[in-house]
């Protein structure tokens, strides 16, 4: 047996163990708070001086001259929101509906990998869709896709003007196939939330499967539903590379779907190294702030539908 | 009641046919990248640096070697404050503040990389006036973080509550609970959601540009800028020579190739389960 010193000695080891592990375990926690906050005081730090320069002007304004150092991100805003906007429409009918099929119609024998094929398209490096985007999506737009949409619905001004392949409507399509596994993948985990009873009853009341789904599921899952897309949406906005590589970066906005355009995100990319001068380079930063604070928002806004959604589910 | 029935198989098969549309996806692309890819992959371009443009042969070696040290370097980083704060989360946190970290947490998950790339810049770039892999690394770890952090919780949650009440009851420290009992009997999920963090990161590009920004030579020293894969594959295809867009496809092939073997390991051989 142990003398009592030696086991109080024992014990106060144990003690300070214990203590330093949590102390650990709160600094860990600390600092990733802590770098959270950083990242955000960071981004306002360096944009500070365009900040103050541009004030509220340097979003509606759509010159984006480093020549002249005027910097406003109109044009930039035009390209993000309609690339995405596009992408969010192609994949979230698809992806809603493929959700349904994956989380409703499919034997477990095809649904299980499925869905694991769609999820290793999210897994698709983001300069591959880039590359597939550049040498094969904008050739087919310019040479067959972009033709055949202006000959049934050319009438449209959005598919008017010439088509040189990169452009916002090639930009929206890279954008759809890469955000298309977090719409499925989601919406799927929201409509298997929704309980067994309310199938049951439709069921029981003679509805077709299709019934069900279409007038008791979906309806009732709409709320994470909407989440799943809204999530998306978040990442088609911040999209880097690959937006980069295919949407022709020309700071410009234009009528058409066909014509190039620019988004926040790949003027950062291509512009960052090269830029001289303060004003110019934290106007860059400034873009980067503006994702942040967008990307932000709209993820904190999808993340609490999503709560919402599954823990009623 | 025919029609209705008629309409539910139509509405089946369209959704059957939404479905197909992203395994389709995924095929056409891999497809493409592997019959691209395997054309200008050899052994020269796994071993060797890159040579200037006209010249034949030459390989993206020292990209690769880059893309393994910053990795490596950012899952030291990210490892220990993610595991950690997922502990605290799982076992340690009271309140309401173990709800702000989560939802941080999330949010963070969906910050753009490039916003991060600029950060990364900020802090560890400017100050020194010097391009690093370790700047690339930190940015890279700040994209592991959520990654880690959530599925380190969900792993630790799941240990069943008696296992670690029992070791604690015996007399055993909290330490000692912590990390020989509990953190042990998650394991596996511990190390899928590490792996997958590492997949996402790997491919990622964007946060490259302006911090490890690419170099030409053997680079072992992560305070120097380094050559990094995706990097490089983005820099030879947006070029105008047909000779680099070759070598942009083989290197999409070896880029592709790690991502999914990651993922596939992660998924169906670590913790079947997951993937439900």
């Amino acid at each position: 047996m142990d003398q009592p010193a030696q086991r109080r000695r024992r014990y106060a080891a144990v003690a300070a163990t214990d203590r330093a592990f949590l102390v650990a375990v709160y600094a860990a926690v600390g600092l990733f708070v802590l770098l959270v906050a950083l990242l955000f005081a960071s981004l306002v730090h360096g944009s500070w001086p365009s900040l103050r320069e541009f004030g509220f002007r340097f979003l509606w304004t759509s010159q984006w001259n480093p020549v002249t150092n005027q910097f406003g991100a109109l044009p930039l805003i035009f390209g993000t929101l309609v690339s995405s906007f596009i992408a969010i429409l192609l994949a979230g009918v698809v992806g809603v509906l493929a959700a349904a099929f994956l989380a409703e119609f499919a034997p477990r024998w095809l649904a299980r990998p499925l869905s694991f094929i769609i999820e290793l398209l999210a897994a698709v490096p983001s300069v591959v869709f880039g590359l597939w985007g550049l040498f094969v999506l904008a050739p087919a737009v310019r040479t067959s896709i972009g033709p055949f949409l202006q000959k049934t619905l050319g009438f449209l001004p959005i598919f008017g003007g010439p088509i040189y392949g990169v452009g916002l409507l090639t930009a929206g399509l890279v954008l759809a196939l890469m955000i298309l596994p977090t719409v499925t993948a989601i919406s799927r985990e929201v409509i298997s939330a929704i309980a067994r009873d309310q199938r049951e009853a439709a069921m029981a009341l003679g509805a077709t499967k299709w019934e069900t789904v279409a007038g008791v599921v979906l309806p009732a899952a709409r709320v994470g539903i909407f989440g799943a897309i809204v999530l998306a949406l978040g990442r088609a906005l911040g999209e880097t590379i690959a937006t980069t590589m295919v949407i022709g970066n020309r700071p410009e906005i234009a009528a058409s779907l066909f014509a190039p355009s620019y988004t926040l995100a790949s003027v950062i990319a291509n512009e960052f190294t090269e830029a001289n001068g303060k004003i110019y380079v934290s106007a860059l930063v400034e873009l980067g702030l503006l994702l942040f604070l967008v990307s932000f928002v709209v993820n904190g806004f999808a993340r609490i539908l999503l709560y919402t959604a599954l823990r009623r589910g | 009641m025919r029609g209705r029935h008629v309409r539910s198989f139509i509405g089946t098969m369209l959704t059957a046919f939404c479905a197909s549309l992203g395994a389709v996806a995924l095929l056409l692309i891999f497809g493409y990248v592997l019959l691209q890819g395997f054309r200008a992959l050899n052994l020269a371009f796994v071993t060797q640096l890159p040579v200037p443009v006209g010249e034949p042969g030459g390989g993206i070696a020292n990209g690769i070697l880059g893309s393994v040290v910053t990795v490596a370097l950012a899952t030291a980083i990210a490892m220990p404050i993610g595991l950690l704060s997922g502990l605290f989360l799982a076992l340690f946190g009271r309140g309401w503040f173990p709800g702000v970290v989560r939802f941080l947490s999330d949010v963070l998950s969906g910050i753009p990389s490039i916003a991060i790339g600029l950060f990364a810049y900020i802090v560890f770039v400017a100050p020194f006036r010097h391009f690093s892999a370790v700047s690339a690394s930190f940015a890279f770890a700040m994209l592991m973080l959520p990654v880690i952090l959530r599925t380190s919780e969900e792993a630790v949650r799941s240990v069943p509550r008696e296992i670690r009440e029992g070791a604690l009851a015996l007399g055993m420290s909290e330490y000692a609970t912590t990390m020989r009992i509990v953190v042990p009997a998650a394991r596996s999920a511990i190390i899928t959601g590490l792996l997958l963090s590492i997949a996402r990161v790997t491919g990622e590009t964007a946060p490259l540009l302006f911090t490890a920004f690419g170099s030409q030579f053997w680079e072992v020293n992560p305070t120097n800028p380094m050559a990094e894969l995706p990097l490089q594959i983005f820099n030879y295809a947006i070029s105008p020579y047909q000779s680099w867009h070759e070598q942009a496809w083989a290197g999409a092939l070896l880029l592709i190739g790690a991502v999914f073997v990651l993922n596939v390991f992660a998924r169906l051989v670590l913790s079947p389960r997951a993937s439900r």
